[in-house]
C-alpha cells in the first residue's frame, strides 16, 4: 500500500518525464502552424524550387539556400571526415596512454568552443587567409567547408574513437594471429568492425553542420542565388533566417519562419538516421 | 608492446602508409585545435584592460560587465527550470518506470530530438511561443525559458548516466532496512547521483554560456544589465556577436572572445572531473 506522499511524488516524477515530450510537441506545432501560412501563401512548390529570393519584390523561393546548406554541409564532411576518423584511429589504437590522457581533454576543448568564438575566428584568419590565397573576398563556399569541417571534427573523433574502443579484442588477436601488423588489423578489421559507429558520428556532424549558424553567415557570403563555384560566395538556410528575421514583417516575416521549418525537417530526418542507426548498433 | 610490429621486417610500404596517414590525421587535429585557441588568446589578452569591465556599458569602453551580469541571471534562471525536469525525468526513467514501458520510448526519441535541435530552430521557437504567444517580449525570462528546453537533454543525459552508476547494493540496503521507494530515492540514489547531476549542470552551464543565436531572437541584445527578468539584456556571447557584426570593435570582440572561452573551458573540464570522480569511485566500489 503506497502512501499519498509516494503517489504525489511518483506522479510529479512522471511529469517531468513528459516535459520533453511536452517541448517538443509545442516546438512541431509552433513552427509548422506558423510557416504553413506562408507556404500556403506563395505555394510549397514555388516555395522550394523559385529559385529567386527578393523580398522586397514578395518574391520567396528558397532553392538556392537548400543548396547552400547542402553545399557547406558536404563540403564541411569532406574535410571534417578524412581528418576526424585518422584522428580517432590514432587515438583508439595507436596512441600511448600518456599522450591519449593529453589530447583527450584538448579534443573535448575543441567540441566545446562557442559557436560566436569559431565565427570570429574564421571571420578575422580564415577569411583573410583564403582571400589571400584565392585572389577573392575569401567568403566563399570552400572557407565555409573549411570551417564548418573544423567544427565537425570533435564530434566525429570522439564518437569514431569510441566506437573503435567497442570492438571485441578478439578480433585484433585475430588478424594479428594471422600475421597481419597492427597498421593492416587497425584498418582493415577494426575500422571497418567500427563502421556503423563512424557513420552514427559523421550523421550527428551533419546535423551540426547543417545546422550551424554564426560561424557560416561571416565567412560564407550571404549572396541568396544558385551557387556559382567553390570560390563563390552563398547562403545557407541559417543564415537567411538570422540575416533578415531582425527587419523583417508579414509575409516576409513567415517566409523567414517556413524557411526555419525547412532546416527543421531536414533535422528531423538526420535526427531518425542517426537514430535507426544507433539502434543498429545496439542489435 | 602491442602497439609495435613484431619486428622489423613487418614494415612494408602499405604497413608506412598507414601510419603516415594516421599521423597526418592527428597532426591536423592538434593544428586546427592550437591554431583557434592560440589565435584567440593571443590577438584576445593583449586587448583585455580594466575598462571592458566597467559596471556601465558605453560605445567608448565597450564594457562587457552588463552582459556577464546578465549570463548568469539567464544561467540561474534556466537551470531552475531545466534541473528539476531533467533529474525529475531521469529519476522516473531510471527508477520507476517498468522496462517495456512505451513512454520510456517516446521519452528517449523526444530527447534525442531536442538534442539535435540547432540553436536557430531554439531560436524561432522562442520568439514564436515565449516571445509572442506567451506574450513575454524580448526579455531575459523567454530566453532562459528557450534555453531551459535545449539544455534539458543534456541534465537527463548526464543525470541518468548516474543514475545508472549507483550500486544496486545500496538501493538493495535501503530498501531491506524498510525504506519506502521514495525515502531510497531521495536520501541514497539522488545523493550517490550527485557528482553526475552536478557535472550535467556544469555542461549545461557551458552551453548556456556559450549561446547566441537562441539568444538573439528571445533576449535581445539590449546593452544594459536587466532591470528585472522581462527585460531585454544581452548575455556573454550576444554582446561578442554585435561587437564583431558591427566591425566598430574588434579590439574588444577579441578581448570578450578570450573571456568566454576561458569561462566555457573552466565549465567544461570542471564538469569532467566531477564526472570523473563519479567513475572512480565506483570503481572502487566494484573492487
Amino acid at each position: 500500500m503506497k502512501s499519498y506522499k509516494e503517489q504525489i511524488w511518483q506522479t510529479l516524477f512522471l511529469i517531468a518525464a513528459c516535459a520533453s515530450i511536452a517541448a517538443v510537441a509545442l516546438i512541431c506545432i509552433f513552427l509548422f502552424t506558423n510557416g504553413s501560412k506562408a507556404i500556403g501563401e506563395i505555394g510549397l512548390w514555388k516555395f522550394l524550387t523559385g529559385t529567386t529570393w527578393r523580398p522586397g519584390n514578395d518574391i520567396y523561393g528558397i532553392l538556392p539556400m537548400i543548396v547552400g546548406s547542402i553545399l557547406v554541409t558536404f563540403g564541411a564532411i569532406v574535410v571534417g571526415v578524412p581528418v576526424g576518423v585518422l584522428a580517432a584511429v590514432f587515438m583508439a589504437k595507436f596512441c600511448p596512454k600518456s599522450i591519449h590522457r593529453f589530447l583527450k581533454p584538448l579534443i573535448s576543448l575543441l567540441a566545446g568552443i562557442p559557436s560566436v568564438v569559431f565565427g570570429f575566428f574564421g571571420l578575422s584568419l580564415l577569411v583573410p587567409l583564403m582571400g589571400d590565397l584565392t585572389g577573392s573576398n575569401g567568403k566563399n563556399i570552400l572557407t565555409a567547408s573549411i570551417l564548418l569541417g573544423m567544427m565537425i571534427l570533435p564530434t566525429i573523433i570522439e564518437v569514431s574513437e569510441s566506437s573503435m574502443r567497442a570492438v571485441p579484442e578478439s578480433y585484433y588477436e585475430g588478424a594479428r594471429a594471422l600475421g597481419a601488423t597492427h597498421e593492416r588489423t587497425t584498418y582493415t578489421v577494426m575500422l571497418p568492425a567500427a563502421r556503423s559507429g563512424v557513420m552514427a558520428g559523421i550523421v550527428l556532424g551533419i546535423g551540426r553542420a547543417i545546422g550551424e549558424t554564426l560561424a557560416v553567415i561571416w565567412v560564407a557570403g550571404n549572396q541568396p542565388r544558385m551557387p556559382k563555384g567553390l570560390l563563390k560566395g552563398i547562403r545557407t538556410l541559417t543564415a537567411n533566417i538570422v540575416l533578415e528575421m531582425g527587419y523583417a514583417a508579414d509575409l516576409h516575416r513567415d517566409a523567414l519562419i517556413a524557411t526555419g521549418v525547412v532546416l527543421f525537417v531536414f533535422i528531423l530526418i538526420i535526427n531518425l538516421t542517426f537514430s535507426a542507426i544507433k539502434r543498429r548498433m545496439q542489435v | 608492446m602491442k602497439n609495435k610490429p613484431l619486428n622489423k621486417r613487418d614494415l612494408s610500404i602499405s604497413t608506412i602508409l598507414y601510419r603516415i596517414f594516421t599521423f597526418l590525421g592527428i597532426a591536423l587535429t592538434i593544428l586546427v585545435i592550437v591554431s583557434i585557441i592560440g589565435y584567440i588568446l593571443i590577438t584576445g589578452i593583449p586587448n583585455l584592460s580594466a575598462d571592458i569591465f566597467a559596471w556601465e556599458y558605453n560605445s567608448d569602453n565597450g564594457s562587457m560587465m552588463p552582459a556577464i551580469i546578465n549570463t548568469v541571471i539567464v544561467v540561474l534562471l534556466s537551470l531552475i527550470v531545466a534541473v528539476p525536469l531533467g533529474v525529475g525525468s531521469a529519476v522516473y526513467l531510471c527508477e520507476y518506470a517498468k522496462t517495456g514501458n512505451p513512454l520510456v520510448k517516446v521519452v528517449r526519441l523526444t530527447t534525442e530530438t531536442l538534442s539535435g535541435i540547432p540553436s536557430i530552430v531554439y531560436g524561432l521557437f522562442g520568439s514564436l511561443f515565449f516571445v509572442r504567444f506567451c506574450g513575454f517580449g524580448l526579455s531575459i525570462i523567454s530566453g532562459a525559458l528557450t534555453l531551459a528546453i535545449m539544455i534539458l537533454p543534456i541534465i537527463m543525459r548526464t543525470t541518468e548516466e548516474a543514475l545508472l552508476m549507483v550500486p544496486i547494493g545500496y538501493k538493495e540496503g535501503s530498501y531491506g532496512l524498510g525504506a519506502g521507494k521514495l525515502r531510497t530515492v531521495s536520501k541514497i540514489i539522488i545523493p550517490s547521483a550527485m557528482p553526475g547531476i552536478l557535472s550535467g549542470i556544469l555542461l549545461g552551464t557551458g552551453r548556456i554560456v556559450g549561446e547566441t543565436v537562441a539568444l538573439l531572437f528571445t533576449a535581445g541584445s539590449v546593452a544594459a544589465i536587466a532591470a528585472d527578468i522581462t527585460k531585454s539584456g544581452r548575455t556573454l556571447s550576444v554582446h561578442m556577436y554585435a561587437l564583431s557584426n558591427e566591425g566598430l570593435h574588434i579590439p574588444k570582440a577579441q578581448a570578450t572572445a578570450v573571456v568566454l572561452l576561458v569561462i566555457v573551458v573552466l565549465l567544461n573540464g570542471l564538469s569532467a572531473v566531477v564526472a570523473g570522480k563519479l567513475t572512480k569511485s565506483k570503481d572502487k566500489e566494484s573492487k
